[in-house]
């Protein structure tokens, strides 16, 4: 019972992590109609953000306030990264749809072997706060506490989304938008400027999770974004292209289908299984869990 | 309306429709990939001309001793300068067999690294595993890639657009998992599996019948050309490319396009098997790299460098991915990156940085790839020529 509590947990961080890059890969999808296969660079950017952070940050001498600067130094650099790209590239060719994914396509390419080229290609270990290494017993389970608060920063966030979404005018625009492009335009709103803000947006989502996924998987590898990016993929469709909700809902579910699967079945076949559900998703339900057909 | 009289073999080019569910031709409907006749007949007949006499300078390029800095390892006629030219020919061919499906039918699909992985793998597990010869272990590698293909598009098509492009990512990326978590015991994981030497035929064993397996690298391309040219140039073909001008259109003319697509699918996918067999034999080994995403990635940036729809450019972009992904590394200790900081330097000489950014330049400013740009500028001139 309590291995079955602490993968559930565990599960729950990782399906923090798949929210927070599949929460700007299904904005930037619905309103841009852009597959952004560049956003697990920002992943990678924010992981070592954090990590140049953690290393080098030694004026801060506490490791807990340390680690807060390093997220917020994340967070700032994947908004300055995801408008630049949307302003410098994407922007160029908004009409060309597949111009657009190439691009992505190049620049994924360039920036995982930029940072591969400075940091090298090994895994670089993150200085954490002890904190984070010590568990908290919840249902007789022994949890690592940065799983929690993986969890906990992910659900903060997803809420911030939200509230931003349906409160503010520029959220309004973006919700607008996803469900009809042409309209919104055709009522005199430019659309442009949401274009960039989703891309920051879902950049500082993506430099986030890279963040915390640095503490979740031990340490920040150039790839480790793009791996992570194919199931953010998978969350994408299953979620409903566009809709958040159905983003966060599907990351729990596939979350928790790898990681049982991969513990109660055999190492790597929940990963296949969820490729799987995917299929499965496709073919009964193509427009996802909570979302428009997809397009 | 591709293929003129000038193209030698007239067997595939019924000017007038033949039968049932032929599109119609009428040139104002024509895409931009579909030129017109008359200076074109003549460019095809020497188009003709040239890519025989391309073959046959490959074919003598084992001959020649010359010494090619920086580009290739030592002399073009030595075991290690011919084995990269080998890898650089069949990824020409596999880039060829994926215009099928991206260039000409506009499937924007990630799986052809799958087909091809699936070959690569398949061959060497079953001479490894069964102990069959590489004969036998490359045809049922290659009927295992086709009907792969099958079932995969058969899911995949449903889907539209992005969202068939993610489907397909997923699939590729699930049997890159499945090689590299290798549930069963069988594929390596990480490292591989090398390449079981017993079962190949002696003409392709040993360092020094490298030369046989170069030919054979560039019979594979020279066949794949031949195959790809004349089904895209087959009514069949056409509706493969009025597939990708405009589906509903086909649609509304009452040809389903679903299963026009899938068969795309599964000409390339067959094609892809072929090279991995080729592939397998080349490298002697079968490695996690050639069946994941990235390469499912460079696939793509291979058809587009060269020029997406344009079978000789598709080729050109595999061979110049090939020898790029290969030499870079190498110009880092060439001594031409000296005096660069370190870490410029490990940046200049990483093939997919270099790569990475070559492409995205390319998109910004030459969409239309390196085929694309010889015939605008071709065409600049015959319109010079003859007012």
């Amino acid at each position: 019972m309590s291995t079955f509590v602490l993968i559930v947990v565990t599960s729950l961080g990782l399906a923090g992590l798949y929210f927070l890059l599949a929460a700007g890969l299904s904005l930037i999808f619905g309103l841009m109609n852009v597959l952004n296969l560049a956003h697990g660079a920002f992943f990678g950017i924010g992981g070592y953000a954090a990590w140049l952070t953690m290393d080098r940050l030694e004026v801060v001498s506490s490791l807990g306030l340390r680690f807060l600067v390093a997220v917020l130094v994340a967070a700032v650099v994947g908004l300055v990264v995801g408008a630049l790209v949307e302003r410098l590239l994407i922007a160029r060719s908004y009409d060309n749809h597949l111009g657009q994914i190439l691009l992505t396509i190049g620049l994924g390419f360039a920036l995982v072997a930029l940072l591969g080229g400075v940091f090298s290609y090994d895994a670089q270990p993150l200085v954490q706060p002890a904190w984070f290494g010590q568990t908290t017993e919840l249902l007789g389970a022994r949890i690592p506490n940065s799983r929690l608060l993986i969890l906990a920063v992910a659900v903060v966030l997803l809420a911030a989304l939200l509230l931003f979404l349906a409160k503010t005018r520029h959220g309004l625009v973006i919700r607008a938008g996803v469900e009809n492009r042409s309209m919104v335009e055709a009522l005199g709103i430019d659309v442009s400027r949401s274009f960039t803000l989703v891309f920051a947006l879902g950049g500082l989502l993506a430099a986030v999770g890279g963040a915390l996924g640095a503490v979740y998987f031990n340490g920040i590898s150039p790839a480790l974004g793009t791996t992570q990016l194919i199931f953010a993929f998978i969350v994408v469709v299953i979620g409903g292209l566009g809709s958040v909700t159905g983003t966060a809902l599907s990351a729990v579910v596939v979350a928790l289908t790898q990681q049982l699967i991969n513990f109660y079945g055999a190492p790597g076949l929940g990963d296949i299984a969820v490729v799987g559900l995917l299929a499965a998703v496709l073919l009964l339900r193509p427009q996802g869990l909570l979302g428009a057909v997809a397009r | 309306m591709t293929a003129g009289p000038g193209t030698g073999s007239g067997t595939s080019a019924p000017a007038t429709p033949s039968g049932h569910g032929t599109v119609p031709t009428e040139p104002q409907h024509a895409g931009r990939d579909i030129p017109l006749p008359s200076p074109e007949h003549r460019a095809r007949g020497l188009g003709t001309v040239l890519g025989i006499a391309v073959a046959v300078i490959f074919a003598l390029l084992p001959f020649v001793d010359v010494d090619v800095p920086v580009i290739l390892p030592g002399l073009l006629s030595s075991p290690g300068a011919l084995q990269v030219l080998a890898i650089g020919l069949v990824f020409a061919g596999v880039a060829m067999s994926y215009d099928v499906v991206f260039g000409y039918t506009g499937l924007l699909s990630f799986g052809h690294a799958l087909f091809f992985g699936v070959a690569v793998y398949g061959t060497n597990l079953l001479m490894v595993h069964a102990g069959w010869g590489f004969g036998v272990s490359a045809l049922a590698a290659v009927l295992l890639s086709a009907t792969t293909a099958a079932l995969v598009g058969a899911v995949a098509l449903r889907a539209r657009g992005i969202a068939f492009a993610m489907v397909t990512l997923a699939f590729v990326e699930a049997f890159a998992i499945f090689l590299i978590t290798d549930p069963l015991g069988i594929t390596g994981g990480e490292d591989g599996l090398a390449l079981a030497r017993d079962g190949v035929p002696d003409l392709f064993r040993g360092v020094l019948n490298t030369r046989n397996l170069y030919w054979l690298a560039l019979a594979f391309a020279v066949v794949t050309y031949l195959v790809v040219r004349q089904c895209t140039a087959s009514s069949g073909g056409r509706v493969w490319q009025a597939v990708r001008e405009n589906e509903d259109r086909v649609e509304l003319l009452g040809i389903r396009p679903y299963p026009v697509k899938l068969l795309a699918f599964v000409v390339g996918g067959t094609l892809a098997g072929v090279g991995g067999c080729v592939y397998l034999l080349v490298v002697r080994g079968a490695n996690p790299d050639v069946a994941g995403a990235d390469f499912a990635l460079a696939l793509l940036i291979m058809v587009v460098l060269g020029g997406s729809g344009r079978l000789w450019g598709a080729a050109l972009g595999g061979l110049i991915y090939g020898l790029l992904t290969l030499r870079l590394p190498a110009l880092s200790t060439s001594g031409v990156l000296d005096g660069l900081p370190e870490w410029l330097e490990n940046v200049v000489a990483e093939p997919l940085f270099v790569l990475g950014t070559l492409f995205v330049l390319l998109v910004l400013f030459v969409p239309q790839g390196i085929a694309g740009s010889v015939e605008r500028v071709r065409a600049a001139l015959v319109r010079r020529s003859s007012p």
